[in-house]
């Protein structure tokens, strides 16, 4: 049972992504990005991380909106059909791509260090066993993470106002 | 009282009963597929009953009588109009992008079905009862915003798609202090249920401890439904009803249910955090004291659609970082420290 719904969502989310990639519209391409997102979020549902999922609707799906708007404001062409013209350079994009893959299966096959549970996952409340380790052990990580945050939206600011030169 | 109070529950376990396992998944499956039916039903008949009520309050507000033709004081009129709506012709503008055009109406009306989802109506009574109840709330219907957009984009039309920019505008600034508000009554019961919220309002309902997050929740929760004095979205007078321009007959109705549908689940998430859910003395069961709360929230907002005018989109972005913002950190800062102060007399006390 969850095997056929891993499936549907799973090939819901790749199947998004590749039209995100081949459509010609790039409000298309947001929207496919959202279902994208939706359809990794039921993934996470499924692996029992629900907060993770929560969590990448709210700030994923609500942040593709916001893609949208810049996507029709910076989109130079009258015509938002053609706002995606295709890259001659596919070469090189297969290229990266396929090294990105190489890399990724290297890693997956030669570490040894798997920690595999015994049975099912069973915590109930994952949440507050995440919040517990992010205030712990992940401290400095998750304090870095929300300094390097609050240093790029001090930045973005900064290049959208400017600062006054003769303070 | 109580064979009133446990009167769903018990036709619940009668269904299940049906069954020759009561718990088998024909039998979760049947109880899941009647929820979702109740929910729908809640939406329309919210839907109907709203909107005649929404024109007699503005009928109140203004000295006029408001609807007073169709049966006793007009209180068929709803239901007239939605008559009329199912015949009207379903139009698509030319140029407009037919699919997402088509599918924005539907993700707008699906929203509000899956977040009355997890409300609890009683005890008990959640259609579904997750652990994550508030998250979940939240994630959901930020997605209102991308319905919205999807909607004032796909219809070729300029205001339209002004509206849809409104829409992103208005949710960048309310969304942290709507998000922000309701973490001090997560503080207080270290949960994101809403069941074991309710539950923890037992005594006290979080209005009297969390006064400034209700004021907060109320203000930023307007916005998010898009009703005056926030409905810069759909501003008649500016951008002659934003996303809704294009639409006709049943599409745009979807629009209508979907929007009373939103309103309903904010107004019962208030209730659910604020004002003890479905607590209450035992004089009427559990359900009828949700509905009641949900309803004095509902005229609430009603009450100020129809008596402040709209402010300007500049001014609710100030109103939301500049004022909600800061009040509602420090919310959860004084939270904390009368979470700190609790503790301490309870260890002195104890």
């Amino acid at each position: 049972m969850s095997t056929i719904v891993f499936f549907i969502f799973a090939i819901l989310a790749v199947a998004a992504a590749w039209g995100v990639v081949t459509s010609k519209n790039i409000v298309h391409s947001a929207l496919f990005l959202a279902l994208t997102f939706v359809g990794v979020a039921a993934l996470y549902v499924m692996l029992n991380a629900e907060f993770i999922a929560a969590v990448q609707i709210l700030v994923y799906t609500g942040a593709v909106s916001i893609m949208v708007v810049f996507a029709v404001m910076l989109t130079l062409r009258g015509d938002v059909g053609e706002s995606s013209p295709e890259n001659k350079k596919w070469g090189w994009g297969l290229f990266v791509a396929g090294l990105v893959f190489v890399m990724i299966t290297a890693v997956i096959l030669t570490n040894a260090d798997w920690r595999i549970l015994e049975g099912p996952w069973t915590i109930q409340n994952s949440t507050a066993a995440l919040s517990n380790l992010l205030l712990t052990n992940y401290m400095i990580p998750f304090e870095a993470a929300a300094i390097l945050l609050t240093v790029a939206l001090v930045g973005a600011v900064i290049l959208a106002k400017g600062v006054r030169e003769n303070k | 009282m109580d064979a009133l109070n446990q009167l769903p529950l018990n036709i619940a376990a009668t269904i299940r009963s049906l069954f020759g396992d009561s718990h088998s998944i024909w039998a979760d499956l049947t109880m899941n597929v009647i929820n979702i039916i109740l929910v729908i039903v809640l939406i329309v008949l919210a839907a109907l009953i709203l909107i005649l009520l929404e024109r007699k309050i503005a009928g109140w507000t203004s000295q006029r009588p408001g609807p007073n033709r169709l049966g006793p004081h007009g209180w068929f009129q709803t239901i007239a109009d939605a008559l009329k709506l199912l015949g009207k012709e379903d139009v698509t503008p030319a140029g407009a992008d037919k699919f997402i055009f088509k599918i924005a109406p539907m993700i707008l009306f699906a929203l509000p079905m899956m977040t009355l989802a997890v409300i609890p109506y009683g005890k008990g009574m959640s259609p579904i009862d997750l652990d994550l109840g508030i998250v979940y709330f939240l994630a959901i219907s930020a997605v209102s915003t991308l319905s919205l957009l999807m909607a004032g984009w796909s219809s070729n039309n300029k205001y339209s798609m002004l509206g849809g920019m409104r829409a992103v505008a208005q949710m960048i600034s309310y969304e942290i202090p709507l998000i922000f508000s309701l973490l001090g009554v997560v503080m207080i019961t270290q949960t994101f249920s809403l069941s074991k919220i309710v539950e923890a309002q037992s005594t006290v309902p979080f209005v009297v401890l969390q006064p400034l997050a209700f004021v907060i929740y109320l203000i930023a929760g307007i916005a998010e439904v898009n009703r005056a004095p926030f409905d810069l979205v759909e501003a008649d007078q500016e951008v002659v009803a934003g996303p809704f321009t294009e639409y006709t007959g049943l599409r745009w109705g979807l629009f209508f249910l979907g929007e009373y549908g939103n309103m309903t689940a904010v107004a019962a998430l208030t209730t659910t955090v604020f004002l003890g859910g479905w607590q209450g003395p035992a004089i009427l069961p559990g359900y009828a004291w949700f509905f009641l709360k949900v309803g004095i929230i509902i005229f609430f907002q009603m009450w100020v659609r129809w008596t402040f005018p709209r402010i300007r989109i500049d001014h609710l972005m100030g109103l939301a970082w500049k004022v909600l913002l800061p009040l509602s950190i420090l919310n959860i800062l004084l939270t904390g420290l009368g979470i700190y102060i609790y503790d301490l007399v309870l260890r002195i006390g104890g």
